[in-house]
């Protein structure tokens, strides 16, 4: 019985053992030599006696941290991913809820580790070390009874999200759940032993875990891409082309950097057959610029917070969206359920707003070390009132449209009262991302002066901005500030930093 | 005379973006990881709002920002197109 995910590893090795399993530019690594690493990794926690324990791996983003998470997976115990550029005060936050038993680390990050190790008392594994050391019989006894103590339910790992307080909340996700998100993507889209994945999540944002372990189920090649082509978009296209990539999962930022650079033209990535895309709005202005050029291949806009496995709804792109239009969400993914509650807690119609809650398999078992929170956020479905079922409430605001497509507005919270208008923030946004000229943009209100200011950046001015919108929104949507930069602030995971802009409004005087 | 102001305009624009790095230490930013990929996209952004220029996405390639005098030489040939 398929239970946890170790059992991926286990048998795509065994079928595809001289297959390329994982690739970093540095190194690749067929399926058996994953295996034997992972193998290695599981070995020295099990030699340490640790089961259900908290693993925190601090190694590069690389083809081996892959190797370490299945390693960790296999022994019984859980991992969360530290960042090695993440500030060190976030890092002991972390930790502090955390409470590592063991610190996983390589070579180059070892000097980091030691320190960390030191205040927080956890073992220290150095990734080169445990997977020199030979594994005995007696050992590999201790290992497989581990493996089979493990269940679906247990953890498989935690990620930890920014917190509105800034205390990081790290989100606990089941192998249960990894494997409902994974047997899902499999079928949806179709991956196969065939597919190539090129990864450009970050380890420690969830979009990673859609590459990572489809690849694992299916046999399949994943590419850790290395992160500096993402600077240099016509590398990274070079880097598909070269290396016959043929499914990506990326944010919306990287999509639309390259189609407002107009270097599709200028690379043939025709081996491109999934464009898979999630983690902020996709423009569909620069979405189309990659259909125009791609159109034989799949592209989907998938939805979802970390607390729900990474996804929980999903639309594969199957008809003309306009430049205007948002793309939709979509609906629910296999063995999730959507329900969208109004401010009565009641299913909303089509087309009223409400707030996209989740039921299902998926669902996290809350925030590690934080049962506040977990209550707080995981709750009783109130439409049933007889059983115990909890739902995940996202505090995103969507609505049906009349083909029964969900439809994102925008956070709950992203929703102001207006000259007396209640607005949706993400609503303007969508309407000026749809203007020639537009890089990013985010819209934000000032409350103390009842004011929507408007940054973005791009080649417009902002009185042609005012005098484009006013055709596509209600004057009251209109912004009344419009403030041009340099750069979009952008947080660890890429995307809008509001937090960040949010503090710069009080600078402005107009 | 234009060109050495170039360079200094340059200088205090990755001085803004990483103040924690002395630029002058080095011969290669890319590979001694001084800009990550924000960086550029920032960096490439106050170059064409500086300049009046319009950046290629061809020319968005490593060796055009390894130095100071690289990233001078890409707004000058930028500035021709």
């Amino acid at each position: 019985m398929l239970h946890i995910v170790s059992q991926y590893l286990h048998t795509s090795a065994e079928l595809y053992p001289e297959h390329i399993a994982l690739a970093d530019g540095k190194r690749k690594i067929s399926y058996a030599d994953f295996l034997a690493e992972a193998e290695c990794i599981a070995a020295g926690l099990v030699r340490r006696k640790r089961f259900k324990k908290p693993v925190a791996v601090l190694m590069d983003k690389s083809a081996q941290a892959v190797a370490a998470f299945l390693g960790v997976a296999m022994s019984g115990n859980f991992y969360t991913v530290i960042d090695t550029k993440m500030p060190e005060t976030r890092v002991e936050k972390i930790l502090d809820t955390f409470r590592p038993a063991a610190i996983l680390t390589d070579r180059k990050n070892a000097k980091k580790a030691e320190s960390l190790v030191d205040s927080c008392g956890a073992d220290l594994m150095s990734y080169e070390d445990t997977i020199g050391a030979s594994i005995d019989e007696g050992l590999r006894e201790e290992m497989k009874q581990a493996e089979a103590r493990i269940i679906d339910t247990d953890i498989l790992y935690v990620l930890f999200t920014s917190g509105s307080t800034g205390i990081p909340k790290g989100v606990i996700i089941t192998h249960r759940s990894v494997i409902d998100y994974t047997e899902w993507a499999s079928e949806t889209f179709g991956l196969d032993h065939d597919t190539v994945f090129g990864n450009q999540a970050p380890f420690y944002f969830d979009n990673s875990v859609l590459d990572i372990y489809s690849a694992v189920r299916n046999g399949a090649t994943l590419h850790v891409i290395p992160q500096m082509n993402f600077a240099f978009p016509i590398r990274l296209l070079e880097y598909v082309r070269d290396n016959g990539i043929n499914t990506v999962f990326w944010v919306p930022t990287v999509l639309s950097r390259i189609a407002d650079m107009g270097i599709l033209d200028k690379c043939d990535v025709s081996c491109l057959k999934k464009v898979l895309f999630a983690g902020e709005v996709m423009p569909a202005r620069q979405l189309n610029v990659w259909i125009k050029k791609l159109p034989e291949a799949l592209f989907a806009n998938l939805y979802g917070p970390t607390e729900i496995t990474v996804d929980c709804t999903y639309y594969i792109v199957d008809r003309e969206i306009s430049d205007k239009e948002s793309v939709p969400i979509g609906y629910p993914c296999m063995n999730t359920d959507i329900l969208v509650l109004n401010e009565k807690n009641e299913p909303a119609a089509t087309g009223e707003k409400g707030e996209l809650c989740v039921r299902g398999s998926s669902l996290a078992l809350g925030y590690y070390n934080n049962p506040e929170k977990t209550e707080a956020a995981f709750v009783q479905n109130p439409l049933n009132t007889t059983y115990r079922e909890l739902i995940y409430r996202t505090g995103d605001i969507v609505h049906y449209n009349e083909r029964g497509e969900i439809i994102y507005d925008g956070r709950a919270d992203s929703q102001v009262k207006h000259t007396g208008h209640r607005i949706e923030l993400g609503e303007i946004e969508t309407a000026v991302s749809s203007l020639p000229g537009i890089a990013m943009n985010c819209c934000l209100h000032k409350i103390e002066t009842d004011q929507l200011v408007l940054y973005y950046t791009g080649d417009i001015e902002s009185e042609e901005i005012r005098i484009e919108l006013a055709v596509l929104l209600p004057e009251y949507m209109l912004p009344n500030i419009c403030v041009k930069l340099a750069q979009m602030p952008l947080n660890m995971n890429g995307k809008i930093d509001r937090l960040k802009l949010r503090g710069s409004m009080s600078d402005l005087t107009v | 005379m234009e060109q050495n102001n170039e360079r200094v305009i340059i200088g205090e624009m990755l001085k803004e973006i990483r103040p924690e790095f002395d630029f002058s230490e080095s011969d290669n930013f890319v590979e001694d990881g001084m800009l990550d990929s924000f960086d550029i996209i920032t960096l490439t952004n106050m170059l064409e709002e500086r300049f009046g220029i319009k950046i290629d996405g061809l020319d968005i390639v490593p060796e055009n920002f390894y130095t100071v005098g690289s990233i001078a030489e890409l707004v000058r040939k930028s500035g021709e197109k």
